[in-house]
């Protein structure tokens, strides 16, 4: 996992690029989901939270979760990460079916997915540096190892001056930031990100996003993006990163040259799937609640 | 849920915390590091609240009970009252209860502000077992910490007994020590520190699980907070008596 034997190519801002991609792009691995959903039902007491909700997302793929609060997306989350266990239906992840899986099962699980909560979710009592640590502490990584893996990261979120800082002192798009980086140490197949701009200035909330694109057009990381905002869905459906020439990373929107088919969008509403496709599918479609989210009105 | 539905299924939830911590000592990972802190913090943390507690205790003791024996004649025999009454009853309640309005708020407080905020779902989601990193050093750290803590509340109490029988009633300290050396027993030391680990037991996972248990955000913190506090203070005095009893019998305490 952390075995940087071969020397990687080096992007400006100092991150390593994955350009040794081992399986060719039609290898079944890509087309087999990484995580799948099979008529999932979930209820709190009376009130149900999920009720049938079936999708599948593919290696390298990104799938946007909309819905309103309360709709369902967050728990959607929570399942795949045997936080929450459904009362009928099937999970998988990776191919592997997790329903059935103990708080131990789970654990090796749990080390394929980076998980970005909703505010951060920092161990304030912990700097920056232990907080991004945290998962390699746990596996007894050599201090080394930490220290290179933690760095790497945080200048993957452009944070590496806050390494020293507490939780307490940072801003909340900081938080969210130091969040991702913590996310992926290890370098994780699957990110899961829980409104990971909820509550940010635009400009921020734009970072977040633009992290988002990187690993999933540089890192090929497989990725659930649970918002409510549309402003997320138009740059995370519409724009892709590359490395240009000078080695830098930017950000270009999709067009004639390109067409995104990594990501897509799914709408939940009262613990239903409504619309599962692409952005453009979602902002031409006539259902008088898809067209008052997507363009607040009816 | 009606109360006693409620009160059976939070037994089953305590007994279950209890239950995984206790295995969790025993399998790997372990987080000695953590259990020391909390010993640091549970027992070394407390210390002046609890020395103070028991030290005025003994005072009060023997300010209130002096004039009394005086009265039958045998006020040398105050030491051994003040012995008595502190080693059996009032340093382990006394302090199981200093600590639990210290340590049982803030366990609860933290792990409540741990769940609200997260972080406990991001302890889990990145391999960590609440159980084992949180509950089971704060259980461990007041199960050994609160027995000293009240070996030394006793000690300060029979201190401020002598200094006040003393000072007030012009007792020579020797006169106070004699009679209660005289009125100690071994059951009596046995008692007064069996039954704090059981309070300590109590106090540590009515905190944890009042604090892994919150809902409702930072309102539902200072409810678990204070739930946990009151919860605990009752069961340590339920538990006294029971404890008590059992000692009584076990152990022949009592007879004097």
């Amino acid at each position: 996992m952390l075995d940087d034997e071969q020397e990687k190519p080096i992007m400006a801002d100092g991150n390593e690029v994955i350009t040794d991609f081992e399986e060719p792009i039609n290898d079944r691995n890509r087309v087999a989901p990484v995580i799948e959903f099979r008529d999932v039902h979930l209820a709190f007491d009376d009130k149900v939270i999920l009720d049938g909700v079936s999708f599948s997302i593919r290696r390298g793929e990104t799938k946007l979760i909309l819905g309103r609060s309360g709709g369902g997306k967050s728990t959607t989350i929570r399942l795949i990460l045997g936080l929450l266990k459904p009362d009928s239906g099937q999970i998988f992840i990776d191919g592997e079916d997790i329903t059935g899986y103990t708080e131990e099962d789970m654990m090796h699980v749990r080390q394929k997915i980076g998980m970005v909560f909703q505010e951060g979710a920092l161990f304030d009592s912990i700097s920056v540096y232990e907080n991004v640590a945290y998962r390699l502490r746990e596996q007894n990584v050599e201090e080394d190892e930490i220290e290179h893996e933690v760095r790497r990261m945080l200048r993957f979120v452009d944070l590496e001056d806050a390494i020293e800082k507490m939780p307490a002192e940072l801003s909340g798009g900081m938080r969210r930031r130091v969040g991702i980086a913590r996310a992926l140490v290890g370098d994780p197949e699957i990110v899961l990100y829980d409104e990971p701009t909820a509550g940010l200035d635009p400009p921020t909330a734009r970072t977040i996003c633009e992290l988002a694109i990187k690993l999933r057009d540089l890192q090929d990381v497989s990725s659930i993006f649970v918002t409510h905002e549309m402003n997320n869905v138009g740059y995370l459906s519409s724009e892709y990163a590359i490395i240009n020439e000078q080695g830098e990373v930017v950000f270009e929107k999709e067009g004639e040259r390109l067409c995104l088919i990594n990501t897509e969008v799914i709408m939940l509403r009262d613990g239903k799937v409504i619309f599962n496709g692409t952005d453009e599918q979602l902002r031409k479609h006539r259902d008088p609640y898809i067209q008052n989210f997507v363009y607040g009105k009816n | 849920m009606n109360p006693l539905t409620r009160f059976i299924f939070e037994l089953q939830e305590i007994s279950v915390l209890i239950w995984r911590s206790f295995v969790s000592l025993f399998t790997q990972p372990r987080y000695v590091g953590e259990w020391i802190k909390q010993m640091d913090l549970i027992g070394v943390g407390s210390l002046p609240i609890v020395l103070l507690t028991g030290f005025f205790t003994g005072g009060v003791l023997v300010l209130q009970t002096f004039p009394t024996l005086e009265y039958y004649s045998i006020q040398n025999e105050a030491g051994r009252s003040v012995a008595t009454s502190l080693i059996r009853e009032l340093g382990p309640v006394l302090s199981a209860l200093m600590v639990s309005g210290r340590i049982g708020s803030a366990i609860a407080a933290e792990l409540g502000s741990m769940v609200v905020s997260q972080q406990i779902d991001a302890m889990r989601a990145f391999g960590t077992d609440p159980n084992r990193k949180l509950v089971a050093p704060r259980l461990l750290a007041l199960i050994f910490m609160l027995p000293l803590l009240t070996v030394a509340a006793d000690i300060f109490g029979l201190i401020g007994g002598a200094m006040v029988a003393n000072q007030l009633y012009n007792q020579e300290v020797s006169v106070f020590v004699n009679s209660a050396r005289n009125g100690i027993q071994i059951a009596d030391i046995i008692g007064g520190v069996v039954k704090p680990i059981f309070f300590g037991l109590v106090i540590g996972s009515v905190a944890c699980h009042k604090g892994l248990s919150t809902t409702g955000g930072t309102v539902g913190v200072g409810k678990s907070t204070t739930n946990s506090v009151v919860i605990a203070s009752i069961w340590v005095i339920i538990f006294d008596f029971f404890l008590s009893k059992a000692l009584q019998y076990l152990l022949d305490m009592g007879r004097i």
